[in-house]
């Protein structure tokens, strides 16, 4: 080893290595020394809007409710599916942020690790926003933060197609009607559906109105009515009334295909409104229908602002006039139209109407549908979904049949929630 | 994780000259001597912490995760139960292990084959240096520029089933068109086309610089001998050519292994576990769902990690048997 060591080269490699190593310890002592933050001073905030920079009116917003509250709020974007593990690790770490703006079924697992405080804690009060909104955040009686506002799925029709095969839309509220719908669209050379059957959340996501619809419930996947969903779009798709691709698709490439022109109906969320707008597309929107007839409760989207557990309880104080000021019914309509979401309560719904008259079927979508995790489902819907985004993918891709494909599924969920 | 390892030329040198064997004898020899100690132990003590940082200790984390049982909660408290090795048992019962494991070698295996052979031909071929050759080595070059993220990305765009460009040639021809990536039978299949795709041009690249080491007289000599272009290669070029290549194909290997990015973005191991190799099996138990998993994510991690490393001291092995010769 000393030999090696007397050449000049290595030794002088070997400096080069100090230095550097030298130069990250520095970095690394900077940063944690900024991390220890002041009594009042500046309270952290994340959210998943990486998309809103500094410049932004949501960070000017965020900001200015922090200026209210008398401290300065530095807020930061993450990704998605980025924040669930972010989140995670800065509670391990106790430097989870003083505000966490999270995905509605992410509260029930970020709450089960035991770093979201409860809004008892935080005297936050929850009494104006809609039961079926705030119950995505509600695990054993308790609530673990506030909707920001929330989404939900329905189906947007291409009018244009519509008529050149015949169809009017209002006479669809039932499974048969719907399926009728799409023979007709599809005799005429266009697609009648596509929708997001990905292998991920989304697809559970996308699947959820159609398994409610039929009446099943997500604790007995392979009941006969869970069966009869799945027979549904699988059957849509051998058909070739939806294409081949929505195995592959997520909602956004399900949307780039709605926007060709070529489909009938597109399963498609609250936050695509903005967008078909400018599309040029002559578009509507119904519910999605459920079997017999009726609406189908859709799964609610849309993030929730919690206060993660801080060893400096005194500061929850601040927090929660920030979230109040976020939440207020001035704030809920300013962000909620920028996102394109509905507001969660009653107040704030009736002001977006307003000045918003064509949300009005996205607000009853809204009121009708239903959080993921609740039915106090809690961090079991993970794994319910996981099984059941497996089905769908086995079954629309034709490995298996509906009926073995969610009896495999429950099987194995039935074993991970036990 | 491996790779990094392995690639240091420098690790299987062999070591040198006795340490004790210093200057010649002085009276102040064995003060002069611990300092000289010091000094080398200063001077490697860096190297030292940077192993130790960033990969002693990650690596010891990875095995400690998959010996405990962790839920999100104990993962924060850090109170996690030992469970020995309960997750392995779990994870070589699971339905998606048989699967999964026939995935991971079917895409190492059939990805190496494809990638060293094309990589072979065309280095063979660039040899001959003709003109324009070293343009066209440069365009074999691109996909190897390119972030996977685009390249991944636009082979999912071209194997779309209704709008692919593939399809729209397949039924030009007239033929029926396949569901590259949404059929059980063809997903394992089109993300192997991608990869071997994305993998040619390091084959190449590798073994066209192994075959400017051969001299040109061997070629000159077996010419007069009358040899053809078929026999110079079995016979001289080959042959030649087995150091390189069995390097190029050993690190093909630990690399193929724990290819991700370009199924998660084709596939994401779908449809079912139809494109499920470990790494994606791995990603999707740890982060795939809003609830993670991190133990039995951990286990098959560490799974991917034992046989990257067999594949590792081989190559290992094969580099000290070459510096020998």
């Amino acid at each position: 080893m000393i030999s090696f060591f007397r050449r000049k080269r290595a030794l002088a490699a070997l400096v080069g290595l100090a230095v550097a190593g030298a130069t990250l310890t520095g970095c690394a002592s900077g940063t944690s020394s900024a991390g220890g933050a002041a009594p009042k001073g500046t309270y952290t905030f994340w959210d998943p809007y990486p998309q809103f920079d500094a410049s932004s009116a949501w960070t000017k917003l965020v900001e200015k409710c922090g200026t209210e509250a008398g401290v300065t709020v530095k807020r930061t974007g993450y990704d998605t599916s980025d924040l669930t593990s972010k989140a995670l690790l800065a509670g391990q770490q106790n430097n989870s942020p003083d505000l966490l703006l999270v995905d509605n079924p992410v509260v029930s697992t970020l709450a089960d690790a035991g770093i979201l405080t409860d809004t008892s804690e935080t005297k936050t009060s929850t009494a104006s926003v809609e039961k079926n909104i705030l119950a995505a955040g509600q695990i054993d009686g308790k609530t673990y933060g506030v909707p920001i506002g929330a989404n939900t799925l329905a189906l947007y029709y291409n009018k244009k197609v519509l008529d050149a095969a015949g169809v009017d839309p209002s006479t669809i509220t039932s499974w048969d009607a719907l399926t009728s719908a799409l023979e007709k669209i599809s005799a005429t050379g266009n697609k009648g559906i596509t929708f997001s059957g990905i292998g991920t959340e989304e697809g559970s996501f996308q699947f959820l109105p159609w398994f409610w619809g039929s009446g099943a419930d997500l604790t007995k996947l392979d009941s006969s009515d869970g069966v009869s969903a799945l027979s549904l779009l699988t059957d849509w798709v051998n058909k070739g009334y939806a294409p081949n691709s929505v195995i592959n698709n997520t909602q956004t490439t399900s949307w780039q295909e709605f926007l060709t022109g070529k489909f009938g109906f597109s399963e498609n969320g609250t936050w695509q409104l903005a967008g078909v707008k400018t599309s040029g597309l002559d578009y509507g929107i119904i519910s999605i229908p459920s079997k017999s007839g009726g609406a189908a409760p859709a799964p609610t989207g849309g993030e929730f602002l919690t206060i993660p557990v801080q060893k400096d309880t005194a500061r929850y104080q601040v927090s929660e006039k920030i979230q109040s000021c976020l939440t207020s019914t001035k704030n809920y309509v300013s962000t909620d139209t920028t996102l394109s979401y509905v507001a969660p309560t009653a107040a704030a719904q009736q002001q977006q109407l307003a000045a918003q008259s064509d949300l009005k079927p996205w607000v009853t979508a809204v009121g009708d549908a239903k959080g993921r995790t609740s039915d106090n489902l809690g961090t079991k819907y993970p794994k319910i979904s996981e099984q059941m985004w497996k089905a769908e993918q086995n079954a629309l891709s034709g490995s298996q049949t509906p009926a073995a494909a969610l009896q495999q599924a429950q099987t194995a969920a039935a074993a991970a929630i036990k | 994780m491996s790779t990094t390892i392995i690639e240091r030329p420098e690790a299987p040198v062999p070591a040198g000259g006795p340490a004790t064997a210093g200057p010649p004898a002085r009276p102040t020899v064995k003060k002069r001597f611990r300092a000289e100690q010091l000094t080398a132990w200063a001077f490697i003590l860096p190297v030292v912490a940077y192993l130790v940082i960033f990969y002693a200790y990650p690596l010891y984390r990875n095995v400690d995760l998959s010996l405990r049982d962790y839920t999100v909660r104990s993962f924060i408290d850090g109170n996690a139960p030992f469970v020995g090795f309960q997750n392995f048992v779990d994870v070589f019962q699971d339905p998606t292990f048989g699967p999964a494991l026939r995935n991971t070698l079917l895409f190492t295996g059939v990805s190496i084959a494809f990638q060293f052979s094309f990589g072979m031909a065309l280095a063979v071929f660039f040899f001959q240096n003709f003109r324009l050759s070293s343009t066209l080595r440069a365009l074999f070059l691109v996909p190897w520029l390119l972030p996977l993220i685009v390249s991944a990305s636009t082979w999912s765009w071209m194997m779309n089933s209704d709008s692919g460009v593939i399809n729209s040639v397949i039924h030009g021809i007239g033929g029926a068109p396949v569901n590259w990536l949404t059929s059980p039978q063809w997903a394992l299949v089109a993300v192997i086309i991608a990869n071997v795709w994305i993998g040619i041009p390091f084959n190449l690249v590798i073994l066209y610089s192994g075959l400017q080491n051969i001299p040109g007289d061997i070629y000159e000599a077996a010419a007069l001998d009358g040899a053809n272009a078929w026999q110079k290669f079995w016979r001289i070029t080959f042959p030649l050519l087995k150091p390189v290549s069995a390097i190029t194909i050993l690190l093909g290997l630990v690399y193929t292994l724990k290819v991700f990015d370009i199924i998660w973005i084709m596939t994401k191991g779908g449809p079912g576990n139809a494109s499920t190799t470990f790494a994606i099996w791995s990603y999707q138990l740890g982060f795939g769902s809003t609830l993670p998993n991190f133990s039995p994510a951990a286990a098959v991690g560490n799974l991917l990690i034992v046989i990257a490393l067999i594949f590792g001291f081989l190559y290992l092995r094969v580099q000290r048997k070459q510096a020998q010769q």
